[in-house]
């Protein structure tokens, strides 16, 4: 057997987390732990990056480290809960599949997502390839959530933890994308989280309910 | 510097109409900032024209024939749209429908939507153009919901979840191109993205892992293309925005999407020696014309209409650049400019009948030409138009595809032609009983300004008659550079 640098096994324990927390996501039906989840996920993801920029010393991604401390674990989450507060929409109602069946659609999507990573994994130079397909199941995982759920809050922190995962995967494939990029990426997750809060408040005004039941008006029309 | 003062006036603008809010002559300020970035976008073409390609600030802006025809009818459409909807939104404000409030952000959020669309066009490094259109989304959502009726809350909340999310997977492609790109071209990180440098390199990318990244790519902007079946928040967006939102999506973001999707299939299609990028846009773009052109007929909203139209027009021209060569990707071209420029003033048309007749249920709207010729020929002339009725371009574009297919592809014409087919009867019959049908209303006292419209709808009409031969040139210049076939 052989051993692994101790580097590159905090990394795989980080890359493991990140997959349970999505399957931790995928089961959770308070918006309240949904968003914790969320905030957790976004800290393992510093807690991987800045490893990887101490083993690799490349120093953008330092950087990218702080900043997905600064945006996705401390404002995103902070602002997502006074949302939930001002909003008072604290549970998802019954998801459209039982969680139990929920758990077994995701355990077939981490099957696929690795099948579908095999390519990429082969390719990448990285010493943290294996961990390219973890990244797949991750976007997803989180796919599913959004399908899966009726609330917009939920589907909301389903579309971030889907960036997370996409981040995930640039970091595990090439050291991440470079900086003007990256920050570029940030900045979109930033405003779409804005004008989601706006879009929110809009959506309650109408119908004093953020449950997406309301906006299905249109395709019946069709 | 043609390039600073193209990008620099419509983030100059998003600022000042932001800050200056409900400005009296907001309106008027906005159609002047247009302009300048008309002009401007002008002063870049004649630089293409004259010097060819150009590769700006560090590289991270490149200029060709391709896209600079896309930046000057942007900034054109983008003119007439501001022109268009000074009266317009005007009116929507005395109506009641809007608040100066909601005005301003209008205003601000115009000239930022045109900015991150030239962008997107601009940029050299497929990064970028990833961030610039996904701000194209950020910067429409909240106008979608400017009425701030549940019918646009819920286009709003569609149109923004299934981009967010096709625009999730564009980024997971980007990413995967990067990672062969790096590997191509070294430890290269910062201009591994750029599209001239993965240009040079394409031959040398790891086949496997571009097709994996043009599936992506393609599902991600194709989702803003509106391609079949990712379309379904097109038809809600644009029916439940305003008017000249409605004009500008159709008319240009689906353009600058599809650009996306080329320039993506450029590269791919160098490293893959093989047919999936075509047949792939092939298959997605014929499936959403038929099923647009048969989603016609069901549509009572006037709007939903002609935005199911330019699902079916989008698929025609996806379909020519998945065929390639030369003359399919020419008539992809000329499809592009045409559909933009004669769908943007059918919105116009619908906009201002759908204001007078205070609905935009097509059952309502009757007798056009007894209460506004103007607007009544307006309508007419412009769905001819798009219906593809000779002299128009529309139809110059639609035969060089047509007959392109029958020599490379012999299956795909019937299908076309009937798609094609059923797509006019489903049009014309709607739009005749609005134009020529009975009514009791009375001659409107003042003949609405429709310059825009007639502008464009004059444009068409002269590309299908006679294309300069400078634009010939050009288009036949971006033609070559697409490739494929």
């Amino acid at each position: 057997m052989t051993h692994l640098p101790l580097g590159q096994q905090l990394l795989d324990t980080c890359a493991a987390l990140l997959l349970l927390l999505s399957f931790a996501m995928l089961s959770q039906r308070r918006v309240v732990t949904l968003v914790n989840l969320y905030a957790v996920q976004g800290a393992v993801l510093a807690a991987a990056t800045l490893l990887l920029a101490w083993r690799t010393g490349e120093e953008h991604l330092y950087v990218s480290a702080a900043l997905t401390l600064v945006l996705k674990v401390a404002f995103l989450p902070w602002l997502l809960h006074r949302l939930i507060r001002r909003l008072g929409v604290y549970w998802d109602t019954e998801p459209l599949l039982k969680v139990s069946g929920t758990m077994l659609v995701g355990l077939v999507i981490v099957v696929f997502a690795f099948s579908l990573a095999q390519p990429i994994t082969r390719l990448a130079s990285t010493d943290t390839r294996s961990a390219i397909g973890i990244a797949v199941s991750v976007v997803l995982l989180a796919f599913l959530m959004m399908i899966t759920r009726r609330k917009a809050m939920s589907q909301v922190v389903g579309f971030l933890s889907m960036e997370n995962g996409v981040f995930f995967g640039a970091m595990s494939a090439s050291y991440g994308m470079p900086m003007v990029v990256e920050l570029g990426v940030a900045l979109d997750v930033l405003v779409a989280v804005l004008v989601l809060g706006v879009f929110f408040f809009q959506i309650r005004e109408r119908f004093d309910s953020l449950d997406l039941h309301h906006l299905e008006t249109l395709k019946e029309r069709d | 510097m043609e390039l600073a003062l193209l990008l620099g006036f419509p983030v100059l603008g998003a600022a000042l109409l932001g800050l200056t809010g409900a400005h009296r002559r907001a309106p008027e300020i906005n159609a002047a900032l247009s302009l300048a970035t008309f002009l401007a976008s002008c002063a870049l073409t004649v630089q293409v024209i004259r010097h060819g390609n150009l590769l700006l600030g560090d590289e991270q802006f490149f200029i060709d024939p391709f896209n600079v025809f896309l930046v000057a009818l942007t900034a054109f459409v983008g003119l007439t749209t501001a022109l268009f909807s000074r009266p317009y939104m005007r009116v929507e404000l005395e109506h009641g429908r809007l608040t100066p409030g909601r005005l301003r952000l209008y205003h601000s959020m115009y000239q930022l939507f045109m900015f991150t669309m030239l962008l997107a066009l601009t940029t050299n490094n497929m990064g970028l153009m990833w961030v610039a259109m996904e701000g194209a989304t950020l910067s429409t959502v909240l106008l979608v919901t400017l009425y701030r009726t549940p019918e646009s809350l819920e286009a709003g909340w569609k149109y923004f979840i299934l981009c967010g999310v096709g625009i999730a997977q564009a980024l997971f492609g980007t990413i995967l191109l990067y990672v062969a790109a790096e590997k191509a071209l070294g430890a290269q990180g910062v201009t591994a993205l750029l599209w001239t440098h993965l240009d040079a390199v394409k031959t040398q990318l790891e086949p496997t892992v571009l097709a994996l990244a043009f599936v992506f790519l393609l599902i991600g902007y194709g989702t803003k293309v509106g391609l079949v079946p990712l379309h379904s928040w097109l038809p809600d967006a644009h029916a439940e925005g305003p008017t000249p939102i409605s004009a500008v999506l159709s008319g240009l973001l689906l353009n600058v999407a599809l650009y996306a999707v080329v320039r993506s299939k450029v590269l791919v299609e160098g490293s893959l020696h093989s047919r999936l990028p075509s047949v792939l846009l092939m298959g997605f773009g014929l499936v959403s014309v038929v099923l647009a052109s048969l989603l016609l007929w069901r549509q009572r909203d006037i709007k939903r209409l002609f935005a199911y139209s330019s699902i079916e027009h989008m698929g025609i021209a996806t379909f020519a650049f998945g065929m390639g060569g030369p003359i399919a990707n020419f008539a992809a071209l000329l499809h592009m400019t045409v559909h933009s420029l004669t769908k943007s003033s059918i919105f116009f048309t619908a906009g201002h009948a759908s204001q007078k007749a205070g609905t935009q249920v097509m059952e309502h709207i009757r007798g056009l030409i007894t209460l506004s010729p103007t607007v009544g020929w307006g309508l007419m002339l412009g769905s001819l138009a798009i219906l593809g009725v000779p002299p128009f371009g529309v139809f110059t574009s639609e035969f060089l595809i047509l007959t392109t297919a029958m020599r490379e592809q012999p299956w795909a014409t019937p299908i076309l032609l009937a798609a094609l087919a059923v797509a006019f009867a489903g049009i014309f019959s709607k739009v005749q009983p609005m134009v020529f049908g009975e009514t009791n209303g009375r001659r409107l006292p003042h003949a609405p300004a429709l310059l825009p419209v007639f502008a464009h709808l004059a444009i068409v009409l002269m590309l299908g008659l006679y294309i300069p031969p400078y634009l010939a040139h050009w288009y036949r210049a971006a033609a070559h550079l697409i490739g494929g076939g």
